[in-house]
């Protein structure tokens, strides 16, 4: 193992914008980072998904029907 | 070249007394001098050209503005060898410029391309001009015929992508060359370079590698002659609107846009400029004065976009006109991502409504909601742009919209529309 600071690791929700089909069930899953437009399109919250939250995240990416909700890795404290 | 001005640049195209030259290859030397491009992997040549346009601080001419130079390291480190893109599609209405350089100055281009293929060990170069551009394309053929005579060591080719504002967005040109299909892709990591056959692209913009060409005849510091610090050398605009020589002019970059404009011949007073495209922004005719860099751009609100300037006159209704640009890009919406499909079209309506007095009074509101929640939410950044166009329109045009949005439409919005839908300009520009 290296002796330098680990790299913090966070996770952050986003939408394949080309793959969502608008059916919602991200926002059911997980109100407290996706709202749906007036349109029915997701609205994602930037913000890191805290620990208490990477459970539901998961699910929503999981039970997404077109498989457009990752949750990417990022490096850094934000 | 040493008569350069700012009134009159002609690093890229030649204008001036006599009109522009002829394209062939003996008078594009003649008038350029020659350019050594060897013909195998040379790597203490690449090492030189690499570091001669990083030092020029080249910036990509099609709209995204990043260094040129910073393209080529993620495609280097790839171990397969790349191919080279050349960006002619111009979807934008109202640019004419790769139009005009592939019909004055194709070896310019072309010179450019092979450079960047030599540096990158890179065999073919695919020239994509929009299906609708057949004068682009024959001009480009022929002179590619010239080179292969020539002896060039590279294989040349046009490729015709659909004529589509999306199309010449780089994941669609990729896409459509991979397999037809001109529709940008979502890219995760932006520094996985994309691939055509299963070699990393290496994909610039016209002007880019006119410009990368004059590089490597002069040198950095010759091309740094022009511009700014942080926004080095001479530019193609496309100017049109109230203006009697409409067309493609090349100018020092920070050169005010209301010079720009003067230089074609304004018909009289201006009611706003649109900067940058039908993605850019508006502009207020007190901000004219505006270096058109950049840097200064970003602080009166406005982007470089693709060297576009449209001058509207105080007699058009700047509302209308957005209505209507705003309609057809939501028309030219690739028809993949939610907020792009449903957003844009709400916002043209709401802006039609308002332009003809019948809109209800939460309809400022509605416009600015709408484009702020459409913004970011395509895979592609068409959206971003219409987004961005609109708010300043209802900044530039705020008495009018304040006024319209009181049931007041005004008699400008049957004015004729200043702007290109989608002909573009006509190729000349510009009163000597
Ligand atoms: S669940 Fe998937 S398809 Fe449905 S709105 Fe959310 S992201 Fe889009
Ligand atoms: S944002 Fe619009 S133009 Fe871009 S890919 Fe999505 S639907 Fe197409």
């Amino acid at each position: 193992m290296s002796t330098r600071t680990p790299v913090r690791l966070r996770l952050r929700l986003r939408v394949d914008p080309v793959a969502c089909d608008g059916y919602g069930f991200c926002a059911e899953l997980l109100p407290e980072r996706i709202t749906l437009d007036e349109w029915g399109y997701p609205v994602i919250d930037g913000n890191p998904v805290g620990p208490e939250l990477v459970e539901l995240a998961t699910r929503a990416a999981a039970e997404c029907p077109r498989r457009a909700i990752h949750l990417e890795r990022v490096a850094g404290d934000r | 070249m040493t008569t350069s001005t700012m009134y009159n640049v002609e690093r890229l195209l030649h204008t001036g007394p006599g009109g522009p030259t002829d394209p062939g290859l003996a008078d594009h030397v003649a008038r350029h001098g020659p350019v050594v491009i060897p013909s195998s992997d040379d790597p203490a040549w690449a090492d030189v050209l690499r570091a001669e346009v990083a030092a020029s601080g080249l910036a990509g001419r099609g709209g995204g503005g990043f260094p040129a130079a910073a393209k080529w390291d993620a495609v280097l480190r790839s171990h397969r060898r790349p191919v080279v893109v050349v960006n002619a599609m111009e979807g934008e209405p109202a640019s004419a410029k790769d139009r005009a350089l592939l019909a004055w100055s194709p070896h310019l281009v072309l010179d450019g391309a092979e450079l960047v293929a030599a540096l990158a060990g890179a065999r073919s170069v695919v020239v994509c001009v929009a299906d609708d551009r057949d004068d682009s394309a024959r001009a480009t053929q022929r002179a590619i015929v010239e080179r292969q005579r020539a002896g060039s060591a590279r294989e040349l080719s046009v490729r015709r992508p659909p004529a589509r504002y999306v199309t010449g967005e780089e994941s669609a040109l990729v896409s459509w060359l991979e397999r037809e299909d001109a529709r940008p892709v979502l890219r995760i990591d932006k520094s996985v370079p994309l691939q055509v056959g299963r070699r990393p692209v290496l994909l610039h913009n016209a002007e880019t590698l006119a410009q990368v060409a004059l590089i490597a005849r002069h040198g950095a510091a010759w091309f740094r002659q022009l511009g700014a610090e942080d926004a080095p050398g001479s530019t193609l605009v496309t100017v049109s609107g109230a203006v009697r020589t409409p067309g493609v002019v090349e100018v020092e970059l920070g050169t005010p846009v209301d010079e720009i404009v003067l230089r074609c011949g304004p018909t009289g007073p201006m009611a706003g400029y649109l900067v940058g495209g039908y993605g850019g922004a508006w502009l207020a005719p007190e901000l004219a004065g505006t270096p058109l860099a950049p840097t200064p751009l970003a602080r009166a609100g406005a982007t470089l976009g693709v060297g576009i300037v449209v001058a509207l006159p105080v007699t058009s209704c700047g509302i209308a006109e957005t209505a209507r640009i705003t309609r057809w890009m939501a028309g030219e919406s690739a028809g993949q991502c939610g907020p792009c499909v449903y957003g844009l079209p709400a916002i043209a309506g709401d802006l039609e409504d308002l332009a003809a007095g019948r809109a209800d009074a939460g309809v400022l509101g509605r416009i600015d909601d709408r484009c702020r929640t459409v913004f970011g939410r395509g895979a592609c950044r068409h959206p971003d742009g219409v987004a961005r166009m609109v708010r300043s329109a209802l900044s530039v045009f705020a008495a009018d919209a304040a006024a319209h949005a009181a049931g007041r439409a005004c008699p400008g919005r049957h004015q004729a529309s200043v702007m290109s839908f989608p002909a573009a300009p006509a190729l000349t520009g510009g009163e000597s």
